[in-house]
């Protein structure tokens, strides 16, 4: 191995670890609010795939007429949950769903790559907080074991959704830039450097949101004390759906950057969902910095595995997780003490 | 006593005359039309709505079940279709995984079946057993017999990390050895997979002089994407698993120039005149195009369509040995189709054995490649 292919691995290393990355940071949200491991997760990124590929090829795609309906379910049980929030469910699911549908039939004829992508992450993102407020909300205070089994149901659903809205084929996203650059000997793509700069952007802006905002301060309350966060006033249900809300959008995001590196097809998010969640494992399932240096490690990891011993790639992937978890449990403490 | 053995003889007539007044070929066919494999069990079924209603002057009745691509599904099925419906024959099953188990059912039960998926079975364990889909070794000898052609001494392999990428690589090795060739490397990756970048700078690294692919569907472009990105300028060979239109929409430019088997019937419009199995294909192409579309052209109608023509061909030296829904219709249908001689089908041309109960020659591939975007047939 010379050194350029080695740089070539490592740059390539870098760019899907930056996708698990991704996915890694969603998980954690969703279970530091919900405790729910969001298996699910890995199918709202080929969602996202599949939505701005058909976007970008003139259709509409069926997964808006998914988020109608479930909207319209949605919109429905808010009218019948007082005034408050019917007000609320009427602009949420009643509003929202419309004017992204008007805006989908309207432009997708025009297919515009940027529109596509705006579209299918406005099309996706809502689905976080409806699989919220249909699987999970009224679950209540389930175990977690409870709950990932339902995560892990969910999963099953939404990829046999995915089959009959997308059919078998892999289909592209668009590409943000088609632009290369040449370091020496190493010609690095503008999409995977627009992955990375997507990925910086995300991480700071979600630093952000969680230190100044109030609504990120909201999701950490509920994060470190579910109870707590409780009794001093903190809607369980909203910062729920916010969570998944955000962790939609991060799937969204995630299936539309390495969509346009790599077709995807109906069933690929659930192997990608995987990984991001060993990333996340090596966090503890509470440490984003952690959690981040896992997901680059498994990038890099997977891509050298695939060069030297390509059949085993996966294996020496997940044979990561074994360390890392005689670890955690040598370190002692059970996640559901936190709940 | 007399009267009452009046009665039962007059029953036993009764009896007798009902079942000739059923007496019509009843085939069971077991197609994976939901579930994964859906995409291509379409295929399989559409086939169906071409068939005979009468063969040998006899009414058949076809009954059509789905296992959603559940090998336990096919045998339930396969279960019922015999001890309830009592069929004289199965098509099918379409998979590889139920065709393995039904086959022990439909031979302890002597009911002739025609797997419709590549299934390697010994025929001398499983007589009833017989097979329309090209043995994939078959497949991948051709090929090879055109690497020869163009100077082709060392390939590299990548496939699926699967059984799939095993039984292509497998058929490579064979082929490689009897042609002379030496296989470098094998690489492997799995269906879903984001990146096969590492893969490709590590067929690259060991120069070879063309690639074999053991992949197939739309995530069989991804190594060639690769390659060709990574500025490979070899030749990139592959199976008819990745023959479609698919396949091309997802290369774009790269696929341009990839060189894959298939069966006679996707390029059905293009075979030399020369070639027997164009008129049947194009008969049967033709109505089927026109009821389901020109984009629905595959391979997997043929073989059901196949599947037909055998049991039609077989059938008029059944029904001299017995009525259909008896075991000596069954046992004789089954000895005339091991005679099968010289019969064109879509997929290929059959000639069966008590040792080959598939019967397909190199006929029963052609050679196809990406020009301008479509897949077009080598002459």
């Amino acid at each position: 191995m010379d050194l350029f292919v080695f740089l070539a691995l490592l740059q390539d290393g870098i760019t899907t670890g930056a996708i698990y990355l991704l996915l890694a940071i969603g998980l954690l949200i969703v279970f530091a609010v919900t405790r729910v491991i969001f298996v699910p997760q890995g199918d709202l990124l080929a969602f996202g795939t599949l939505t701005a590929a058909a976007l970008q090829s003139g259709t509409v795609p069926g997964t808006l007429w998914l988020l109608d309906g479930l909207s319209a379910l949605a919109l429905i049980a808010s009218l019948f949950a007082g005034r408050r929030a019917a007000l609320r469910g009427l602009v949420a699911w009643g509003v929202y769903p419309l004017l992204v549908t008007l805006a989908a039939i309207f432009l997708a004829p025009r297919q515009s790559p940027v529109a596509a992508i705006l579209l299918a992450l406005a099309i996706v993102t809502p689905m976080g907080p409806l699989i919220w407020r249909f699987a999970f909300r009224p679950m209540g205070d389930a175990p977690v074991l409870t709950l990932l089994i339902v995560a892990m149901a969910l999963h099953f659903v939404l990829t046999g959704i995915g089959l009959v809205l997308f059919g078998p084929e892999q289909a592209s996203a668009p590409t943000i830039t088609d632009a290369s650059f040449d370091f020496g000997i190493l010609t690095v793509s503008g999409q995977s450097l627009a992955v990375l700069g997507c990925c910086a952007v995300l991480v700071i802006g979600l630093s952000w949101f969680f230190g100044t905002t109030i609504y990120g301060k909201v999701l950490r309350a509920s994060a470190s004390d579910r109870l707590g966060a409780r009794l001093v006033g903190i809607d369980a249900g909203a910062s729920g759906a916010l969570a998944f809300g955000l962790a939609a959008f991060i799937a969204g995001l995630a299936g539309i950057l390495i969509g346009a590196i790599t077709p995807l097809s109906y069933d690929a998010g659930f192997d990608i969902g995987l990984k991001g969640f060993v990333a996340a494992i090596m966090g503890g399932l509470v440490s984003f910095p952690l959690a981040a240096a896992g997901a680059v490690l498994v990038g890099v990891l997977e891509s050298l595995g695939s060069f030297w011993a390509s059949a085993y790639s996966e294996v020496i992937v997940f044979t990561l997780l074994i360390p890392v978890l005689v670890w955690l449990s040598l370190r002692g403490g059970s996640t559901e003490d936190r709940a | 006593m007399k009267a009452r053995l009046f009665a039962v003889a007059t029953a036993v007539g009764l009896l007798g005359a009902s079942v000739a007044a059923q007496a019509q070929i009843k085939i069971g066919a077991i197609l994976s039309i939901s579930g994964p494999a859906a995409a291509m069990g379409v295929g399989y079924k559409g086939a169906f709505d071409f068939f005979p209603a009468e063969i040998g002057g006899q009414k058949v009745e076809y009954i059509i079940r789905d296992d959603a691509t559940d090998a336990n599904n096919a045998f339930t099925i396969a279960q019922k279709m015999i001890s309830e419906d009592h069929v004289d024959a199965f098509i099918g099953p379409s998979l590889t995984a139920s065709d393995a188990a039904v086959a022990p059912l439909a031979n302890q039960a002597h009911v002739p079946m025609i797997a419709m998926a590549p299934y390697e079975y010994d025929p001398a364990k499983q007589p009833y057993t017989f097979s329309d889909a090209q043995p994939l070794p078959l497949m991948v000898s051709v090929v090879f017999k055109y690497m020869q052609q163009k100077g082709v001494k060392d390939i590299g392999y990548i496939g699926f990390s699967d059984g799939w990428g095993d039984q292509v690589l497998a058929a490579t090795n064979i082929n490689a050895k009897a042609d002379g060739m030496t296989v470098l490397t094998d690489e492997r990756y799995a269906r879903t997979d984001t990146s096969v970048e590492a893969q490709a700078l590590k067929l690259i690294s060991v120069h070879p002089q063309a690639i074999m692919m053991g992949n197939s569907a739309t995530p069989a472009a991804l190594p060639v994407v690769a390659l060709r990105r990574r500025g490979y300028k070899g030749e990139i060979y592959g199976n008819h698993g990745i023959v479609s239109p698919a396949f091309i929409k997802v290369g774009g430019a790269s696929a341009e120039g990839v060189v894959a088997d298939t069966s006679p019937l996707v390029v059905y419009d293009q075979l030399p005149d020369s070639n027997p199995i164009k008129p049947v294909a194009v008969a049967f192409m033709a109505d089927y195009a026109k009821k389901f579309g020109a984009e629905s052209v595959n391979p997997f109608a043929g073989y059901s369509y196949d599947a037909m023509l055998l049991l039609q061909n077989a059938i008029p030296t059944a029904l001299k040995a017995g009525q259909p829904g008896t075991e000596a219709f069954r046992v004789a249908l089954r000895d005339a189709l091991e005679k099968t001689h010289e019969m064109i089908g879509v997929s290929g041309i059959y000639n069966m054995s008590p040792t080959n109960h598939n019967g397909q020659d190199a006929r029963a591939a052609v050679l196809v490649e990406v020009k301008d975007g479509v897949w077009t047939a080598i002459r």
